[in-house]
């Protein structure tokens, strides 16, 4: 993948994932998300994985931001409230402390990283055509991973009973 | 020349974006929503990971992510209608009791 192609795409999902975290307006979270999922799905074409980045965007950005945007229009509740009451009785409030917490796992993370050391990825042709076989991936999934396959087809079974039996009007 | 370090390295960084979303953010959508990117910055070191053990089984886990995120997302949002239902807002911090 040319470099400019990534620093192009990793600031994209970036300033998308700010952009879904400081929205006040849940809708433009949902659509700056969706930006941030095709972003990564460009992403994955450079990593050799093509059948990830069409089910990114056809399953991630095409089915599940959907539901999230109908329940959004569905709520109509634009504006973020402030909460009448019930704060945590911390001192300086929950956002400082929220704040220095993920910029210290950030900062451990990156840490951890840099003393990984440069790791460069194989240039070999082979293993990329490995990697990006779809026919590969169906063998590994249907073969090896039958039985995790089935038990996620029993969760989103129980998912969607779940979902229809919470969302009814009287609980 | 991209390394596998810079992969890891914008996973990290997104993820502790959605951590931050998690810890700073009083509406319970766009807590969902930074479940998503947290699950998202996984789905890159896993792929990433799975291109440089030059294996499919880097992909064939983000699949299984997508299914758990799915499922997450359907149930998340139906509690979220309930919820809504009952206190007309969507502040978490509205919702302190278990019964009512």
């Amino acid at each position: 993948m040319a470099p400019w192609l990534f620093y192009f795409f990793a600031t994209v999902s970036v300033a998308c994932s700010l952009g879904v975290v400081g929205q006040r307006n849940p809708m433009y979270s949902v659509l700056l998300l969706i930006g941030l999922l095709i972003s990564l799905a460009g992403l994955y074409v450079g990593l050799d994985s093509p059948f990830v980045a069409v089910t990114q965007v056809v399953v991630y950005a095409g089915a599940i931001m959907v539901l999230f945007l109908f329940v959004v229009m569905l709520l109509n509740a634009p504006r973020e409230d402030v909460a009448p009451g019930a704060h945590l009785p911390i001192p300086g409030g929950v956002k400082v402390y929220g704040t220095i917490l993920s910029i210290s796992m950030a900062v451990m993370l990156v840490w951890a990283l840099s003393r990984l050391g440069v790791v460069p990825f194989v240039e070999d042709p082979q293993a990329a055509a490995r990697v990006e076989s779809v026919r590969d991936i169906g063998v590994m999934l249907f073969r090896d991973h039958a039985f995790s396959f089935e038990v996620t087809s029993i969760l989103i079974l129980v998912a969607m009973v779940g979902a229809v039996v919470l969302a009814k009007k009287t609980v | 020349m991209i390394t596998l370090n810079h992969y890891l390295l914008l996973s990290a960084l997104l993820f502790s974006i959605g951590t931050a979303g998690v810890f700073l953010r009083r509406n319970l959508i766009t807590l969902l929503l930074s479940v998503e990117i947290m699950l998202n910055a996984v789905n890159l070191t896993f792929v990433a990971l799975g291109r440089f053990n030059g294996s499919v089984e880097g992909q064939i886990i983000t699949f299984f992510v997508m299914t758990v995120a799915a499922a997450e997302a359907a149930v998340g949002l139906a509690i979220v209608i309930a919820l809504f239902r009952h206190k007309e807002t969507l502040s978490p911090d509205a919702f302190t009791s278990l019964k009512w």
